[in-house]
């Protein structure tokens, strides 16, 4: 192992065991949640993410028992165990459940417990973040998951297509669905947010960017897809609902819109979203693979490449889901061809797990098993994937068996089983015990036959012809045996699901505590004593290798003994490091915040927002909506942005570091970067739907038809002039010049709700109306977008202001005022975009 | 951990993340520009359903693209093979990770640059709209 000259060194001595035992017993008072029914009120990643991973897995049974029914249901043929509608409710809710609150969710329930301790961190940097997307999670998915017991579930299939969840299904079900993921898709955003920061942010000093676990690679892609996937969904949830409500016609061809905007839409979601799904759970294996071969893992350069171009390549995937919708040809052969060259990084990393095990000598274990079988299972997904990637092929296996088995392969071999593989590896980390390895083997071999005869047959019965989401087929068409088949293999593959629901809940409390690093893994989660204490790493140690525990020196020890980085809480608070983005340099000594009911006070309120807005109960959504508003100002004020006693800290080996930083330095202007970049996602998808109905109709936007260029100008050039005095505001702060700043964000303040009222005059007194067509409708959408991000940026003045005055901002601590001029670059750029569409398109045509 | 001296050219201020993205980027802006050219024409200027100058434009884009993705490659190879250090670039120094950030800009540089020909084989096999 080779590393730099002159890198820190542990101390040299052993600290004297009383000092040892005083940092211990302030760490365990910084560190210990809160007792009784005060626990829930914990924001800690170990148990937030435990919480998260819990409800997760009882999703995915729920699920999982859907999925059971429709297959008693289509075990023999006209059977009529299930009614066709209620049939309907359980394969639209199977689908949204396993992938929005299975699927996703567990990627981040799983990535919330173990990257701060594969990184080093105490924490991650917003754990309050982190506790509200949660709840924001739990609330969201009872909401969705419990209408199918009230007969008001959704009903149109996992992807929502209109006109059949517009025009002729005018019940709630849709709604649910719509402002249901909506909100839940708030959590995805937040954990997202906090994932990256995470992996850019925490790392434990000397972790340079060649060194970090592969996990961390995967989490920091996967993640950054979030932003940029979610976000079309989002919009076209939102054009959805408008459409639902209160009859804005944007799918809608009598008003000049098209449902197939929204098939664009989601898909830009939704297939991205099968490689957020799939490269968390692979990265598991990146994890497991070296630890079972004992060596280290073969190709890690050829897996970030796999990873980062998997990532970009699945971003032009989406029309491979819309073949049949009669796209030109040409359109068809270039994302068949994108379509094809995501497999070559798919079988990269493939390869490169293969190499390893062959490079090492594998130890049998069942994470490996897991892990083989659902490497073999994807691989199989994988070879029918490029089949469909094949725009001739797919004209026949479209909306057949053919892809639900298809799905199923890339989706239970790419993630349920390395999944199930990570909980059998992990699991010491949660409570020091083992699971068991003979269960663990029979819940195996049930799930991978199981899995297998209920799948495997699918193919044919698809290939004979049989379509996805019909309630039952006549006799004597080819399909009988092959569905009897399925379903007896369904009911095995639960059974072992059963099998593992039971080693994970039964009690253990005869069982002996494991031992440390059980595995013998060389990555710093594994660094914890058994069973682990609750401030996860004794010291932040220094790193200089991919596998920490097999190559540095004495390195249990030293980090035991408290010979590394933040060895103590003497401030009785709970603290991290921030480092540098490529070396991991020190930067910060960041106090992260502790327990706090406000998380869960600020899902409740947005959530009444999104579940009174199901059912058009408009006042109660409302002041749901300002309560929420409230409960978070609050949150903000008392819990960020404080003003520490001391400007910097020792941290320990030598190093002082500061304990306020602003600026693109801190962790917060990236949170607000970051969650820009989700947000202008979300207006880009607006703006290609303008766009879109351009392409199809020769009289778009209509000669004559406002909104005009005057009054859009002059609200754009107002918010500019919003955007400019809070800049000046912002420098006037850190001069020092208090009257400027105060006089330049008010002035900022009345230019931001002038322009704002001046852009709704366009299409106001121009007389759009968007219930009548399409034009008016993307017009006012753009534009309320705009109005909302200016209302919300008065908001942010108006709390810097306040700040100031109440002296928890100065010159030198200027957080507040850093980030709200960066979310003001935003709305400059959105107003911008929105009045050159609006007003400056109609011009040009 | 401890860095050289910020003015030296391997310490981490003068090192970018994102240029690991340029290729795949252009990649998408090579993707989206020539969906784009192929929708617009075939949705509103075609009449007899021939593709007219959308080949040219795919072909001169396709061009562009790669030089691009060239570009990014070869600095990538520099940085890559600078100093003596060699893949897996796995050891605690910033030669290692100057070189390991050069080398898998390399590899991104060259999935992006198959990507970016498979999508242009659409000029070989498509000669109208439909």
């Amino acid at each position: 192992m080779k590393t730099t000259a002159g890198d820190p060194h542990p101390h040299p001595h052993e600290p004297a065991p009383a000092l040892r035992r005083a940092q211990e017993a302030r760490l365990r008072t910084a560190w210990t949640p809160p007792r009784g029914w005060r626990y829930w009120s914990e924001v800690n990643n170990t148990h937030v993410g435990i919480w998260y991973t819990a409800t997760v897995f009882l999703f995915l049974l729920f699920g999982g028992v859907l999925a059971l029914l429709m297959r008693i249901q289509l075990a023999v043929p006209d059977n009529d165990f299930l009614a066709a509608e209620t049939y309907n409710q359980v394969f639209t809710v199977h689908g949204s459940v396993m992938m929005f609150l299975f699927a996703i969710p567990a990627f981040e329930a799983i990535a919330v417990i173990f990257l701060p301790q594969m990184l080093g961190a105490r924490d991650l940097p917003f754990p309050r973040l982190s506790a509200f997307g949660y709840w924001c999670f739990l609330l969201g998915g009872l909401f969705l998951a419990g209408a199918i017991f009230f007969d008001a579930a959704p009903h149109g299939g996992w992807f929502m297509y209109p006109p059949l969840t517009s025009r002729y299904q005018p019940d709630i079900g849709a709604d649910i669905w719509l402002l249901g993921f909506s909100f839940i898709e708030v959590a995805a955003i937040a954990a997202a947010v906090e994932l990256i920061i995470g992996v850019l942010k925490c790392r434990a000093p000397g972790m340079r960017i060649n060194l970090i676990p592969l996990y961390a690679w995967y989490v920091l892609v996967a993640a950054a897809m979030i932003l940029f996937a979610f976000p079309p969904l989002i919009a076209g949830s939102l054009l959805l609902e408008l459409e639902r409500a209160f009859g804005w016609p944007f799918f809608d061809p009598r008003g000049g819109g098209d449902p197939v905007l929204w098939q664009h839409l989601f898909w830009l979601f939704g297939h991205p979203e099968v490689y957020i799904i799939f490269l968390p759970s692979v990265a598991l294996v990146a994890m497991m693979v070296p630890t079972f071969a004992r060596v280290p893992i073969v190709g890690y350069g050829w897996i970030v490449l796999s990873a980062v171009g998997t990532g970009f390549l699945s971003f032009g995937l989406w029309v491979h889901h819309m073949f049949t919708t009669g796209l030109p040809g040409i359109s068809l052969g270039l994302f068949s061809a994108a379509s094809e060259a995501v497999a070559i990084p798919t079988g990269v990393q493939i390869f490169c797990f293969i190499a390893t095990l062959a490079a090492g000598r594998m130890t049998r274990s069942v994470p490996m098993l897991f892990t083989l079988g659902g490497l073999a299972i994807f691989v199989l997904g994988g070879l029918t994937g490029v089949m469909v990637a094949v725009a001739s092929f797919d004209l026949q296996a479209h909306d057949t068996f053919f892809v639900v088995a298809h799905l199923h392969y890339v989706l239970v071999g790419g993630a349920i089983f390395p999944i199930v593989a990570a909980c059998y590896y992990f699991f010491p980390l949660i409570n020091g015990k083992k699971l068991s390895d003979r269960l663990g083997t029979i819940a195996f071999w049930l799930m991978f036959t199981g899995f297998n005869v209920a799948f495997l047959p699918m193919h044919l019965t698809g290939l004979r012809g049989m379509p996805r989401r019909v309630f039952t087929y006549p006799a004597g068409l080819g399909f009988d045996g092959l569905n009897l088949a399925s379903t007896i293999g369904a009911f095995i593959l639960a059974a072992g699901f059963g099998v593992v629901a039971w080693d994970l809940v039964r009690p253990k409390r005869r069982q002996p505590i494991s031992e440390r690093n059980p595995w013998r893994a060389g990555t710093l989660e594994w660094l914890p004593g058994m069973p682990p204490e609750p401030w996860g790493v004794r010291s932040i140690p220094e790193i200089d290798s991919r596998y920490p525990l097999w190559d540095q020196p004495d390195f249990v020890r030293d980090v035991d003994e408290g010979r590394f980085f933040l060895p103590d809480a003497d401030e009785l608070t709970r603290e991290t490091l921030v480092t540098s983005v490529i070396d991991a340099r020190p930067q910060q000594c960041l106090r992260v915040s502790g327990p706090s009911f406000v998380t869960l006070w600020a899902a409740l309120a947005l959530g009444g927002f999104f579940i009174f807005g199901t059912f058009h109960w408009w006042a109660p959504a409302i002041i749901s909506a300002a309560a929420a508003l409230g409960v978070i100002v609050y949150w903000l004020w008392t819990a960020t942005g404080l003003i520490p006693a001391r400007a910097t800290k020792d941290v320990g080996m030598g190093v002082s570091l500061p304990t306020y930083v602003s600026g693109p330095q801190s962790v917060g202007w990236w949170a607000v970067f970051i969650t820009m970049l989700a947000d202008f996602t979300a207006f880009v998808s607006l703006v290609f739907g303008y766009f879109f109905y351009w392409t199809l109709h020769d009289d778009f936007p209509p000669a004559g038809a406002g909104p005009g260029w005057r009054w859009p100008l002059g609200g754009a050039a107002l918010l500019l002039g919003g955007w400019g005095l809070t800049l000046l505001g912002r420098r006037a702060n850190a001069r020092d010049r208090a009257p400027l700043f105060y006089s330049a964000l008010a002035a900022s303040t009345a230019l931001a709700a002038a322009g704002g009222a001046a852009l709704i005059l366009g299409p106001w007194r121009s007389g759009l109306d968007p219930t009548k067509d399409v034009h008016a409708a993307i017009v006012w959408v753009l534009v309320a977008w705009t109005v909302f991000h200016a209302a919300i940026g008065i908001v942010m003045n108006l709390y810097c202001v306040a700040r100031r005055l109440a002296g928890r901002m100065s010159a030198r601590h200027a957080l507040e005022i850093g980030n709200v001029a960066l979310y003001w670059h935003f709305v400059a750029l959105t107003a911008v975009i929105t009045v050159a569409v609006v007003a400056g398109f109609p011009l040009v045509t | 951990m401890n860095a050289p001296h910020p003015s030296h050219p391997l310490h981490e201020r003068h090192e970018r993340l994102w240029r690991l993205a340029i290729s795949p980027v252009i990649w998408g802006a090579h993707l989206m520009a020539s969906y784009a050219t192929a929708a617009v024409w075939c949705a509103r200027h075609t009449r007899d359903g021939s593709l007219g100058p959308v080949r040219w434009a795919i072909a001169a884009y396709t061009v562009a693209a790669l030089a691009g993705i060239a570009w990014n490659g070869l600095g990538g190879l520099r940085r890559h093979r600078r100093g003596t250090e060699s893949p897996p670039h796995d050891f605690d120094t910033p030669g290692d990770r100057h070189g390991f950030l050069g080398y898998a800009t390399v590899l991104l540089a060259g999935l992006s640059a198959v990507a970016v020909l498979f999508a242009a084989l659409v000029i070989v096999f498509f000669k109208d709209c439909r």
